[in-house]
């Protein structure tokens, strides 16, 4: 290899990396080499700055919605600003946290990583994937520095289309602007796990990080254009006064509650896949095993994918669908918990005599299983009928969507970040803060979202500003939970923070786990590997005997 | 050196082309951007998707009122533009094998003509647009919808079944802007991409080892114009038969 070309091992050192080698972070310093870069490792530390401001201005809402539930009347504010506060609170942690949070931030990072590419297929569709993320958050911005949107974040017509007085067309052109960043990303992600592989990299020997990211950009790529037309068919008839949804010229409401969910519910999948993969990679690194039923697990994830699209129906039960519907979705619903299950017990039998450390980001895994399986099992009560139809529209249902999209989906995420955190960075964290805040953000999200299963099951409706004096003990126990959650949430940004400048060299692979990943420097150089790496075996090889054992497997069945 | 495809360009000296730095060969490039074309579009089939369920759904419950407003549409001037587009889409495969043969002058003509193809559809889509509004028939606070053209014994029978009909009618051309409109859209976007394909095929940018973004601009072309070939029949020739 020619020395003097930009991609040689550099030993010679520079002025920039007398101290340091190259790597993705020293490659190049100033505004203009972040804001224009098409490296796949830098726009993901983009998206992290992007996803944690509106992570941030979603828990304020979220914050303020506590704060007024503390007493049963309306003190802090009224009926019309408390249904833009949870409005505000569900478009933002939705469509600007949830679902860019794990794959726009780790995916992007990952992935050719993973898959020991250079970069993603597309360096320019992914920059201008984060610069139309944030156009659809500044427009979504706009209409809240306005006075908001009173719709909740599912915009049912005809109130949003017809009757509310605030800005649902900029908030919904915001989110059909999102789309589009979505929807680049995952065309991204599939082109580059198809077409990027190292050699040797069979889609058998890919991290199941690789195989949930692939299913969930499936997912997006089906289910977010639907909600782009629908949306957009909202904004029309409110701007142009059509009849599409409008009953009174024969339009039909429910038509699109079906539109809506059709994406919506998938997209709870968008949310709670990579999550799974995420979490797939902490219980294998952190028990030193190969994860239990590889394949069955990778295809758990294509199953939810699939299934996922045919279970909208069940957020329809009371909205005139017929108990036919009813019947068949509430049944097809009750499947996907099938392959949801399988990765839970897989996970847990891949902690079966394993040799569990109890790392930080193990300690957020463990939770996860936890309180997913809350969510999950929860999730199967809803889906049946009889149950629905009682707690429908109650916090039981609050309840139950947190623990899967907080207590999964944000777990995982926060997981994946300590665990990543040395690769990004080449920084450890201090230990002790980050278990105190995966213990605080545990115990913090159960006493925030337990009582109100409780609350919800004893009828308390969501969406109220105020509630019967009866319920204020369990509410005041929600809000002092979402208190400790808070902290538990703004610790590692201090220390994260704290660590870029402060924090101990973290070496190569601070976790000895195995994976592409860990097989390049920390952080990466630009170009991720020195030389193409060539994949001779099957991943989570923590065992010599076992790598034995599995190659003789697959000679034996491809 | 497979693994360095940034090195020096000097060293190959005879015009070979190299992929960008994210990808090992050429083929690989190539390979990435049809997958991802091909990917764009079925994003595309299930955004046009939601627009035709809810033309299905509406259709099914006011079939008369459908029937009775396609009616009013203007058949030839419709036929015309499926005409048209169905050239434009010879025009465009012609340019990709004009590059294909290395023959720049006849890949701008046929971009060339390409676009004026589209801008042909476009001007008379303006046509019917100006009609339908000097008809009253947008949809909004002054529609109004009076089917002097149906034959009298054809609209008493559809009164005795949608006594409603007229005001259903608003549904169908509701739907009947924001599908064409939105295709029309599509229209826009390919022509301009179409302009800068232009523009790159004058400066020599193409020849027969690398015409990728013709190919890619042509699947979306192709697209474009199938879904103006399921539009047609769907908007315009229901209620042909409604005729005085």
């Amino acid at each position: 290899m020619d020395i003097t070309s930009s991609r040689s091992i550099p030993d010679v050192p520079t002025r920039e990396t007398a101290f340091e080698r190259p790597n993705y972070l020293n490659a190049e310093y100033g505004w203009k080499s972040w804001l224009f870069t098409l490296d796949h490792k830098r726009i993901a530390i983009l998206y992290l700055f992007s996803v944690t401001a509106f992570f941030a201005l979603g828990g304020l809402f979220a914050g303020l919605i506590r704060l007024e539930l503390l007493t049963p009347e309306g003190d802090l504010f009224g009926p019309d600003t408390y249904n833009r506060v949870f409005t505000m609170h569900g478009i933002m942690m939705v469509f600007f946290f949830l679902i860019p949070a794990i794959p726009a931030v780790l995916g992007n990072f990952l992935i050719p990583l993973m898959v020991g590419a250079k970069d993603l297929a597309m360096p320019r569709l992914n920059l201008a994937s984060w610069y139309v993320f944030n156009i659809g958050g500044i427009f979504t911005l706009w209409s809240i520095v306005n006075g908001g949107v009173d719709t909740g974040w599912t915009f049912y017509t005809p109130f949003s289309t017809t009757y509310s007085n605030t800005y649902v067309v900029a908030t919904a052109l915001g989110i059909f602007i999102n789309g589009f960043s979505t929807i680049f990303t995952a065309l991204n992600f599939i082109v580059t796990i198809h077409r990027m592989r190292a050699p040797g990299l069979s889609w058998f020997r890919l991290p199941l990080f690789i195989w949930s990211m692939y299913a969930t950009s499936l997912v997006i790529m089906l289910g977010t254009p639907v909600i782009a037309i629908t949306i957009l068919l909202v904004a029309a008839e409110r701007l142009l006064h059509l009849g599409i949804f409008d009953p009174r010229l024969g339009g039909d409401p429910v038509l699109f509650e079906h539109m809506f969910w059709f994406y919506s519910h998938p997209a709870v999948y968008i949310m709670i896949l990579p999550a799974m993969g995420v979490i797939s990679e902490l219980v294998a690194a952190f028990s030193r095993k190969t994860i239990f039923g590889y394949r069955v697990v990778a295809f758990a994830s294509v199953a939810i994918a699939v299934l996922g699209f045919l279970v909208w129906g069940h957020h329809l039960f009371v909205a005139g669908q017929s108990a036919y519907a009813g019947t068949i979705f509430s049944v097809l619903s009750m499947l996907v918990a099938v392959p949801s299950a399988v990765k839970v017990f897989n996970w847990t039998a891949t902690l079966y005599e394993g040799s569990v450390s109890w790392q930080t980001p193990m300690l957020y895994a463990l939770g996860f299983i936890g309180l997913f399986t809350i969510g999950g099992l929860t999730g199967v009560m809803l889906a049946t009928l009889g149950i629905d139809v009682h707690v429908h529209d109650t916090y039981f249902i609050v309840a139950h969507f947190h623990y899967v999209m907080v207590g999964g989906t944000i777990m995982a995420y926060l997981g994946g970040l300590h665990y990543w955190w040395p690769k990004m960075t080449g920084r450890l964290y201090p230990t002790f803060p980050s278990k105190l805040s995966a213990l605080l953000v545990f115990v913090g999200f159960n006493l925030t979202f337990f009582p109100q299963f409780i609350l919800g099951y004893m009828g308390m409706p969501r969406r109220y500003w105020s509630y019967p004096p009866e319920f204020q003990v369990l509410n005041v126990l929600s809000t002092a939970g979402a208190t400790v959650l808070g902290v538990g949430y703004l610790l590692p940004i201090l220390y994260f923070a704290w660590s870029l400048k402060f924090g101990e060299k973290s070496g190569d692979n601070p976790w000895g786990a195995v994976g592409l990943e860990w097989d390049t420097p920390s952080p990466p150089p630009t170009e991720n590997f020195y030389v193409t790496p060539v994949v001779t075996h099957p991943p989570y090889t923590y065992n010599r005997e076992e790598v034995h054992n599995r190659l003789t497997q697959e000679a034996n069945f491809g | 050196m497979a693994s360095t495809p940034l090195v020096d360009r000097h060293e190959h000296g005879h015009g070979h082309r190299h992929p960008a730095h994210q990808f090992e060969t050429m083929e690989q490039q190539k390979e990435s951007s049809t997958l991802g074309m091909w990917l764009f579009l079925v994003t595309e089939i299930m955004f046009f998707g939601g627009l035709f369920t809810a033309y299905v759904i509406y259709r099914n419950m006011y079939p008369d009122a459908f029937a009775v407003a396609s009616s009013s549409l203007n058949v030839p001037l419709g036929a015309f533009n499926t005409a048209v587009l169905i050239g434009s889409s010879l025009t465009m495969a012609l340019a990709i094998w004009a590059a294909q043969v290395n023959r720049r002058g006849l890949i701008v003509l046929f971009l060339g003509l390409t676009m004026l193809l589209g801008l042909t559809f476009l001007g008379v889509k303006a046509i019917e647009y100006h009609d339908k509004f000097v008809e009253h028939h947008v949809p909004g606070p002054t529609f109004n919808f009076e089917p002097e053209h149906i034959k009298p014994q054809a609209l008493r029978e559809i009164e005795s079944r949608d006594p409603q009909f007229q005001k259903h009618t608003e549904i169908f051309f509701s739907l009947y802007f924001i599908m064409t409109g939105i295709h029309a859209t599509h229209m826009i976007i390919g022509i301009l991409i179409l302009g800068v394909l232009a523009v790159f095929a004058k400066r020599g940018k193409f020849d027969p080892e690398y015409f990728n973004p013709l190919e890619m601009t042509g699947l979306y072309w192709h697209f474009v114009d199938i879904v103006w070939i399921f539009l047609f029949p769907l908007l315009y020739l229901l209620g042909a038969h409604l005729h005085r």
